[in-house]
């Protein structure tokens, strides 16, 4: 019986450390959270300013021509996926994942019909588990990612693109709605849809002077801003990360609790049965005298 | 004397806005003085610093690439990297100019020797901008 005391109470000191690292997880989750929801405000005008002149080109010289502009047959398609680095985040980066799966099964028969590029350790193990060919991989992104960090690989998708190597580009990441709430998405990122952008170039947008012409500029323009966006979805999956991280360890918080009462619960009452046997056993030895 | 509001925007941050009497960048066709009411021009830019005057004194801005969308009152600069003076490492500026031009001398690959002049500008700019 007093082992099964002892065992019960390791369980709980054991119960109550795990409780301890979750607890701290949850609330340094909850700091680089709101450090990432600003990182992702503060990308904001940057991405605004870019569609905005973008789109007034567009609209504003309707002849304007441009590879990513046109959508043409799909013969190869570039997936670029973004992860976390680590786990411990729900059903986060497997959710996206297994969407991700399913739309190339679903869409494609061989493996030369597509092309994945894959940000993040999660999303790389899990395709190399799965014999799916990664063109281009980055890993060990930082908490507060920099342009410069998602660049390389961000330039390479677009460029695969723009010399014809893919046909579309699909952007799969978790999107940020809440701490509790991340969607996993699937954007198509490239071609740029023409009437969307046409559509949204409306309002007294002033006739811009382009130098040297709205050709060159949009050349120019097109891939940087097929860059920020693939940016601003990492920024957004770094929030979902830390917010799915921050909920889960909260859940694993609130588990252990619960599991501690329970034990001492448990605990309390092989006390009491082990000191009521202790008197029983007296007082059978007082009575036998 | 009229001014124009100057903002310079990286996709981390916004790193500068003023309101300043003349902007002087170096665009790919040239180099452009803006003055307010200038009319609406859009122009991507070459590596280079960025001079703001303001009430009769410089400043500086090193913007690596980039464009510029100028209004009648505004001028917004949209740089993927954009540093002002004060925040300039000189010490790493000054060691990545010498080993781009280490590279250059070497004649390494086509795709190294691009890379490194565009490092070598950037170093450049810079050390420009931080005055030295």
């Amino acid at each position: 019986m007093a082992k099964g005391i002892r065992e019960i109470k390791r369980s709980i000191k054991s119960k109550q450390s795990m409780k301890q690292i979750t607890r701290a997880m949850e609330m340094v989750s909850a700091a680089k959270l709101k450090r990432a929801q600003n990182a992702a405000v503060a990308s904001r005008p940057y991405a605004d300013k870019l569609r905005e002149v973008v789109f007034s080109i567009a609209s504003a010289s309707g002849s304007v021509k441009h590879p990513m502009l046109q959508s043409r047959e799909v013969k190869r398609t570039a997936y670029l996926v973004i992860t976390s680095d680590r786990g411990l985040a729900g059903g986060l980066n497997t959710n996206l994942l297994r969407r991700l799966l399913n739309e190339i099964r679903a869409r494609h028969t061989s493996p030369d019909q597509y092309a994945v590029f894959v940000i993040g350790r999660k999303g790389r193990d899990f395709l190399n588990r799965r014999n799916i060919p990664i063109a281009k991989e980055i890993t060990g992104m930082s908490d507060s990612p920099t342009f410069a960090d998602v660049k390389p690989i961000a330039a390479a998708a677009v460029q695969g693109f723009e010399n014809g190597t893919y046909d579309e580009l699909v952007l799969a990441y978790n999107e940020f709605r809440n701490a509790i709430t991340q969607i996993p998405t699937l954007q198509k990122l490239l071609p740029l849809d023409a009437g969307d952008i046409g559509g949204a170039g409306q309002g007294a947008k002033a006739d811009y002077e382009y130098e040297p012409s709205a050709e060159e500029v949009l050349q120019v323009l097109l891939p940087k801003y097929a860059e920020t966006l693939v940016y601003s979805a990492m920024l957004d999956n770094k929030a979902s990360e830390h917010g799915a991280r921050m909920t889960a360890m909260g859940n694993a918080t609130k588990n252990a609790t619960k599991m501690i009462s329970q034990l001492t619960l448990t605990y309390n009452r092989a006390r009491q049965a082990a000191i009521t046997q202790e008197i029983a056993e007296i007082v059978g030895g007082a009575n036998a005298l | 004397m009229s001014t124009l509001r100057l903002e310079i925007v990286t996709p981390e941050r916004k790193v500068y806005e003023e309101d300043v009497n003349m902007v002087v960048v170096k665009g790919v066709a040239g180099e452009l003085g803006i003055l307010p009411n200038h009319i609406p021009l859009v122009t991507p830019l070459k590596i280079a610093p960025v001079k703001a005057k303001k009430d009769g004194k410089d400043e500086y801005i090193a913007v690596h690439g980039g464009f510029m969308e100028v209004r009648k009152d505004k001028v917004v600069i949209l740089a993927e990297a954009a540093e002002l003076g004060q925040d300039i490492d000189v010490i790493r500026a000054r060691e990545a100019k010498e080993r781009a031009e280490r590279r250059l001398a070497d004649r390494a690959s086509e795709l190294d020797i691009r890379r490194a002049e565009l490092a070598l500008q950037r170093a450049t700019s810079r050390l420009t901008v931080a005055g030295e």
